[in-house]
C-alpha cells in the first residue's frame, strides 16, 4: 500500500481515508504494509509501516505537500524524496511475495508504476482527488496529468471515492468507466475522540449566550473550498441575521485574500479565523457550531460533515461532492447558487424544529455508517485481480 | 337485509408551496406560482392527475351510474381542488357535477383547506367546514350530512362535535386497536354521542385496491374483480363493506396499465350478480342497518401508515413547529379582514405541506411512501417556513404587531 501521509501527519482528508481503509481491511485478514515517504515513529498492530526517508514529516511538507499542485514544477525537478521514495517501493515490492500494489493519488502513482514494471503484480489506483479537483475546476498542473494519466492507464483497475470522482476520471483521462469502480469513503463513529464538557472557544460560547448562531467551515483555504463563496453568502446571511457568527477554522494559500474579502464586504466582525487545528480545537469548532457548511466547488469525497454530525452539528453541503451522494440527512446546494446557500443558512438558522429534526436523523444515519463495507468492496476488487494474475 | 358496499372515494389535491426563497419574502407574496417548466407544479399536476384519473374514472363511473340502477357512490372533494378545477380544469370539475347529478352520488362534508385545524383552532375548524358546505352546496347544490376529517383523523371529541353540528354519520378507519374482536363491517355509534352514526373503513379490502391492486410482488396479484368480490362474499358476520379511498387510486396511484379502470368496471356487475348484494352511500347505510355497538376512540386514529396515528403529519420536531407557527398567527391573521392574506394562510394549512415534512422511512430510502414535490423534507420545510415568515411580514405592514 502506497500513501503519502497518515495521522497524525496529515494535511487533510487523504490520510484520514488511507488509516481507517486499511485498519477496516486488516480486520479483514488483508495483510498491509504501508509505504510513507517520511519517518515516523508510529506503528500499529494492523499494518506495518516503512519509511523511505530519516526525514520527518515537517520537513517533507515543506519539500512536497500532496495537495500543493502549483508548486510542483517539472519532471526534471522530482525531488529527490520522492525519487527515494520510488526506489524504495521498486526494489521492496521485488523482495517480497506481495499479490497487489494499491497506490493511493498522483504522489504515489510513479512509485506505483515503477513498481508494478518491476514485479508484474496488478496495480490498483485509489483516487481521492484529481488535479483539477485540486484546482477547483482549472486543469491544474500538466506535469501532474501526466502522471496521474499514465498511473490510471497502468493500473489494472482504479477505484474511486465516489461516483462523482469517478465520472470525472473517466472524463478527464479517457479511463473506460467499466475499469473505475466507485468505493465511497465512510465513518467508523467509534474510531472518533468524544466533545468534553469545556468548548475551547470560550468567547464564541458567549457570543452564543447572547443569541448568536455560529457556521463553521473545516478545511483548507484553497479555491476548491470555495471559502470565498461562503462569504459572499455570509453578506447576506448577516444582512438577515445580523447574529451570525461565521467560524472559519484551516490554512491555506487563500488565508489572506479571505480575510481582506470579510473586511471589503463589511463583515469581518462576523468571521473568526482560527486557522489550522487538530485535535481538542478542531473537534470543538464542529461542537460549537449550530450548523456546518462545506460549500466546495468539487470535493471528491469530502469526509468533514460527517464528523461534524458526530459532534452534534448538521450540515449545508455541495452537491459538488462525493459524500452527498451518501449523506441524505443534509441540506444542498449547488456551489455556485449563492442565493439558495443564504436562503438555507437562513432557513436553517431560525428553525429551531428543523435543526433537531436534522440533527436526529442524521445522527441516526451515521450510525449505520461503517468502513467495513468499504473494505469489503475493496477485497472484491483485490480478489478479481488476484485471479487474473493466476 | 342485503350486504352493501359503501364505495367512498376522496379527491383532494393541495396548493403546493414552490421553491420560495428567502430573498422573495416581503417582495413577492405568491407562494403556489410555480415555473410554467416545473412538472411538479399545481397547475401542471392538476393536468396530469385529471388525465390519469378524474377524467377516465368519472367516464367510468358515470357509465356505471347510468347502467347499474343499484350503483351508488359517495365522495368528497376539497375546496382546495374543487377551486383548482375551476382555475385550471373546469370540464373536470363539471364531470363531477354531472356525477352528482344522477342522484346516485353523495358528497361528504370535510374541511374546506383539508387541514388539520381540529387539533389547533376549533373556532378556525368550524369556518373551514362551514365554507366546505357553502361551496359544495353552490357547485353541486347538495348538503353534505355525513362528515370525514381530513386524513380520516378521528377520536371521541371529534364525534361528540360532529353529533352536535347535525352529523348524521362520520367515518373512521377500521383500525384492530380501536375495533378489538369486532369488525368493521358494521354500522356503529361513537361513545358519548346522542344521533350520530359511525362507518369504519375496511382497510384491507380497501388497501387490497388502493395498495395492492398493481404490485405484482404482492402474492394475490393479479387481482381479478371474481377474486375480489368471492372474499367479499365469503366474510362471515357482515353487512356493511366500507372501501373508503383516495379517488386517485384510479390511475394515478393505480396506473391504467395494472387494469384498474377494467377491474371497476367488472366488480359492480359481478358484486350485483348476486340478488342480496347492492351498493349504498353513506347515508343509504347510516339510514338502513341497525347500530351494533359502541365505539370508543380516546386517541387521534387516522388511515396513514402502520401507526394509523398522526405522526406522518406531526412526528417530527419540524413539522410540530411548523403547525404551531401557522396557528399562532389565527387571531392576527383573521383580524386584518384581508380575503387574500387570510386564504393564503389557510391554503398552508393544508395537511400535505406537514406530510412533505415527515421524515419517517426517509433513512430507509422508502422515497415512494411519502411523494413529495421537494428533494428532502428540509427543504420542504425551509419553503413553508419562507412563505410563513412572508405571512408575518405582511401582518407588520398592515401595522399588525408580529
Amino acid at each position: 500500500m502506497l500513501g503519502w501521509e497518515l495521522p497524525p501527519h496529515n494535511s487533510g482528508g487523504l490520510g484520514v481515508a488511507c488509516f481507517q481503509l486499511c485498519k477496516s481491511l486488516a480486520k479483514n485478514n488483508v495483510d498491509i504494509e504501508f509505504v510513507l515517504p517520511y519517518k515516523t515513529d508510529q506503528q500499529n498492530d494492523f499494518m506495518k509501516i516503512h519509511s523511505t526517508t530519516p526525514m520527518n514529516y515537517t520537513k517533507l511538507k515543506h519539500h512536497l505537500n500532496v495537495y500543493d499542485g502549483a508548486n510542483y514544477l517539472s519532471t526534471h525537478a522530482v525531488t529527490s524524496e520522492q525519487l527515494n521514495y520510488e526506489n524504495y517501493v521498486a526494489s521492496k515490492a521485488q523482495e517480497n511475495e506481495y499479490d497487489i500494489i494499491h497506490a493511493h493519488d498522483w504522489l504515489t502513482f510513479r512509485a506505483a508504476m515503477k513498481a508494478k514494471q518491476a514485479t508484474n503484480l496488478p496495480l490498483i489506483a485509489h483516487v481521492h482527488s484529481i488535479e483539477s479537483d485540486r484546482s477547483g475546476g482549472e486543469s491544474g498542473n500538466p506535469m501532474i496529468r501526466d502522471i496521474e494519466r499514465l498511473g490510471l492507464m497502468m493500473a489494472d483497475k482504479v477505484i474511486a471515492v465516489s461516483q462523482m470522482t469517478k465520472e470525472s476520471i473517466a472524463r478527464e483521462y479517457d479511463i473506460p468507466l467499466d475499469k473505475i469502480s466507485v468505493v465511497h469513503n465512510s465513518l467508523d463513529i467509534d474510531e472518533l475522540d468524544e466533545l468534553d464538557n469545556d468548548n475551547v472557544y470560550e468567547y464564541i460560547e458567549l457570543l452564543k449566550s447572547n443569541g448568536y448562531k455560529v457556521v463553521t467551515n473545516v478545511g483548507r483555504l484553497t479555491i476548491q473550498k470555495n471559502i470565498t463563496g461562503l462569504l459572499y453568502a455570509a453578506k447576506d446571511v448577516v444582512d438577515i441575521l445580523p447574529k451570525t457568527l461565521f467560524l472559519i477554522v484551516g490554512d491555506g494559500d487563500q488565508y489572506h485574500e479571505l480575510i481582506s474579502l470579510s473586511a471589503e464586504l463589511g463583515i469581518l466582525q462576523n468571521v473568526i479565523f482560527a486557522g489550522f487545528q487538530r485535535g481538542k480545537k478542531w473537534r470543538d469548532a464542529f461542537g460549537i457550531a449550530d450548523l456546518f457548511v462545506m460549500p466546495s466547488v468539487s470535493e471528491p469525497f469530502g469526509i468533514t460533515p460527517l464528523e461534524a454530525i458526530n459532534y452534534g452539528t448538521p450540515s449545508l453541503i455541495s452537491y459538488q461532492s462525493g459524500v452527498s451522494e451518501i449523506y441524505k440527512n443534509c441540506l444542498k446546494v449547488d456551489f455556485w447558487d449563492k442565493d439558495e446557500m443564504v436562503n438555507k443558512i437562513v432557513g436553517f438558522l431560525r428553525n429551531e424544529g428543523l435543526a433537531k429534526t436534522m440533527r436526529q436523523m442524521a445522527t441516526e444515519e451515521i450510525m449505520s455508517m461503517t468502513w467495513d463495507k468499504s473494505a469489503k468492496a475493496t477485497i472484491k476488487e483485490y480478489s478479481k485481480h488476484k485471479k487474473v494474475l493466476a | 337485509m342485503k350486504k352493501s358496499i359503501v364505495l367512498y372515494l376522496h379527491a383532494h389535491q393541495p396548493y403546493r408551496v414552490k421553491d420560495y426563497s428567502v430573498f422573495e419574502v416581503g417582495k413577492n407574496h405568491d407562494y403556489f406560482s410555480w415555473d410554467d417548466s416545473d412538472p411538479n407544479g399545481n397547475q401542471k399536476i392538476i393536468d396530469k392527475v385529471s388525465e390519469k384519473s378524474y377524467i377516465p374514472t368519472n367516464k367510468k363511473l358515470i357509465h356505471l351510474l347510468k347502467t347499474f340502477p343499484e350503483f351508488k357512490v359517495s365522495m368528497s372533494i376539497t375546496g382546495t381542488l374543487i377551486t383548482e378545477l375551476e382555475k385550471w380544469a373546469p370540464e373536470v370539475l363539471q364531470s363531477f357535477v354531472d356525477l352528482v347529478k344522477t342522484g346516485k352520488v353523495e358528497i361528504v362534508a370535510e374541511t374546506y383547506h383539508h387541514s388539520l385545524a381540529f387539533f389547533y383552532s376549533l373556532q378556525e375548524f368550524e369556518i373551514q367546514v362551514r365554507m366546505h358546505r357553502e361551496k359544495i352546496e353552490s357547485i353541486f347544490g347538495q348538503t353534505p350530512k355525513v362528515f370525514r376529517n381530513t386524513e380520516l383523523a378521528y377520536n371521541n371529541d371529534l364525534a361528540i362535535w360532529a353529533d352536535k353540528a347535525g352529523y348524521k354519520g362520520i367515518l373512521a378507519e377500521g383500525w384492530d386497536k380501536v375495533l378489538g374482536w369486532r369488525n368493521s363491517n358494521h354500522l356503529y355509534k361513537p361513545i358519548n354521542t346522542q344521533n350520530i352514526k359511525l362507518l369504519m373503513k375496511n382497510y384491507k379490502l380497501s388497501d387490497d385496491i388502493a395498495f395492492r391492486f398493481g404490485n405484482r410482488n404482492w402474492n394475490e396479484w393479479p387481482l381479478t374483480a371474481d377474486k375480489y368480490i368471492n372474499w367479499i362474499n365469503d366474510s362471515q358476520d357482515s353487512e356493511i363493506f366500507n372501501l373508503f379511498m383516495d379517488y386517485e387510486t384510479f390511475g394515478e396511484h393505480q396506473w391504467e396499465d395494472t387494469g384498474i379502470f377494467d377491474f371497476l368496471e367488472n366488480m359492480v356487475p359481478i358484486w350485483l350478480k348476486d340478488e342480496n348484494n347492492t351498493f349504498m352511500t353513506v347515508s343509504d347505510a347510516i339510514d338502513s342497518y341497525k347500530v351494533v355497538d359502541t365505539i370508543d376512540v380516546p386517541e387521534t386514529v387516522t388511515w396513514a401508515d402502520t401507526e394509523r396515528d398522526l405522526s406522518a403529519w406531526l412526528g417530527n420536531a419540524m413539522q410540530q413547529q411548523a403547525i404551531k407557527a401557522i396557528y399562532s398567527l389565527s387571531s392576527k391573521i383573521l383580524g386584518t379582514d384581508d380575503w387574500s392574506l387570510i386564504e393564503d394562510w389557510r391554503r398552508l394549512q393544508t395537511s400535505d405541506h406537514f406530510y412533505y415534512m415527515c421524515t419517517k422511512y426517509f433513512n430507509d430510502g422508502d422515497i415512494h411512501a411519502y411523494f413529495s414535490p421537494y428533494k428532502t423534507p428540509y427543504d420542504a420545510t425551509i419553503n413553508f417556513m419562507n412563505a410563513w415568515h412572508d405571512l408575518r411580514f405582511r401582518l407588520n405592514e398592515k401595522g399588525v404587531e408580529i
